[in-house]
């Protein structure tokens, strides 16, 4: 019997999703596309330092509808991550970890994460205009 | 590092079908079986049961399986009234007791699987060995350095007594911790949501004196702080516990007697 290589049980493959657990993969994703969008700003910054004609091209660039999209993934990500990071904070004081005020909280950050990209934009677009 | 697939002698394949003849109102169970001796990979059986010759939970369904339609399925069982944890295993996408989950608690068919990413002795019996050393390891006992008062046990007050309430029903079925993924990913070094209650119902104990060295103990990257909140142990804990809650109040000590 030693000799058997036993099998894995299947994991990821059979375990149906939850809200907490769906919410918290969702912190690591948005923590991993910040990291990113950092080099995307990176990248405005150092084109707004270099002069006119670089400035051009990434305005250009962010300005379109795949850069404008790109930006709106990128603030989503930067609220939800904030916002699921406050209530990371509110569990690290040991409250909040009954299943019926995790669902509620997590719902909660995803309304108010959703808002406040909208508010973001609807901002952008009316000092911008 | 996180493997997210199936090693190749792990993935599972399509199995035998067994039909209930004759009967009106009837369920599939699909199972999932392995046979160490047979050298195939695991596969899924299905079996259809007739629900009015059959007990009201899952744990009664695969009873009557091994009974009369296929006594080759294996699988632990002892008390069947959710005390001994020995059923544990996971229904319908989440892990629990088959003898406290009622069929009727699931929507068609019913997918039962061994506890996730543990490694298969037989069918649905996983290998705990880690697990169990993992619970030694934090000394599951009452340490203490002053003696005994004469004649007497060592008392309690009723608000400290209270303190281990929710934490000393564990039976350690093991749920909690195989429905972690951080505990999927690092199960060598991380000792998962059921260890880590049991080290809190320690920490906590008014009577225990080695709280300092407990907490030595868990202060580490892994062992303790690869708790990510995740809270499917809490989810899915069939005594109703909350490891989560547990395991934040842990975290919470640590930083505690660092001020």
């Amino acid at each position: 019997m030693a000799n058997v290589e036993r099998p894995l049980s299947p994991h990821l493959q059979i375990y149906r999703p939850q809200i907490t657990s769906v919410l918290s993969i969702l912190h690591r994703m948005t923590g991993v596309v910040l990291g990113i969008g950092t080099l995307l700003l990176a990248w405005w910054l150092i084109a707004l330092a270099t002069g006119p004609e670089s400035y051009a091209t990434a305005a250009g660039f962010l300005g379109s509808w795949f850069g404008q999209l790109v930006l709106l993934g990128f603030t989503w990500a930067l609220f939800y991550h904030l916002c699921n990071g406050i209530r990371h904070l509110v569990w690290d004081t040991g409250r909040g970890f009954e299943l019926e005020t995790a669902a509620k909280s997590g719902m909660a950050v995803l309304i108010c994460s959703v808002a406040l990209t909208v508010i973001a934009f609807g901002l952008a677009y009316t000092v911008g205009s | 590092m996180a493997e997210f697939t199936l090693p190749s002698n792990s993935k599972v394949t399509e199995g035998k079908s067994f039909k209930a003849e004759g009967a009106k109102n009837s369920r599939t169970f699909r199972v999932y079986r392995w046979d160490p001796d047979s050298g195939a990979n695991p596969r899924v059986d299905s079996y259809e049961i007739d629900l009015d010759e059959c007990g009201p939970m899952v744990l009664d369904a695969l009873i009557k399986i091994k009974n009369e339609v296929d006594p080759t399925l294996t699988f632990r069982r002892s008390c069947r009234e959710g005390i001994c944890g020995s059923c544990a295993m996971n229904i319908d996408g989440t892990n629990t007791l088959a003898c406290t989950k009622g069929i009727d608690e699931v929507k068609g068919d019913v997918k039962i699987y061994p506890l996730p990413h543990q490694p298969v002795v037989k069918d649905l019996v996983p290998d705990l060995t880690n697990f169990y050393a993992q619970y030694a390891s934090i000394q599951p006992w009452m340490q203490t350095e002053t003696p005994a008062p004469p004649d007497q046990e060592r008392l309690q007050s009723r608000e400290d007594r209270a303190k281990i309430d929710g934490l000393y029903e564990c039976i350690l079925c093991a749920c909690c911790s195989t429905s972690c993924p951080s505990y999927w990913w690092n199960s060598d070094r991380f000792l998962g949501p059921a260890i880590l209650l049991q080290a809190y119902r320690w920490l906590i104990d008014s009577r225990d004196e080695a709280t300092g060295e407990r907490l030595d103990a868990l202060e580490d990257p892994f062992r303790l702080y690869r708790c990510h909140t995740i809270m499917n142990c809490t989810k899915t804990c069939p005594k109703g516990l909350n490891p989560a809650k547990a395991i934040a109040e842990i975290k919470k000590m640590m930083v505690e007697r660092q001020g």
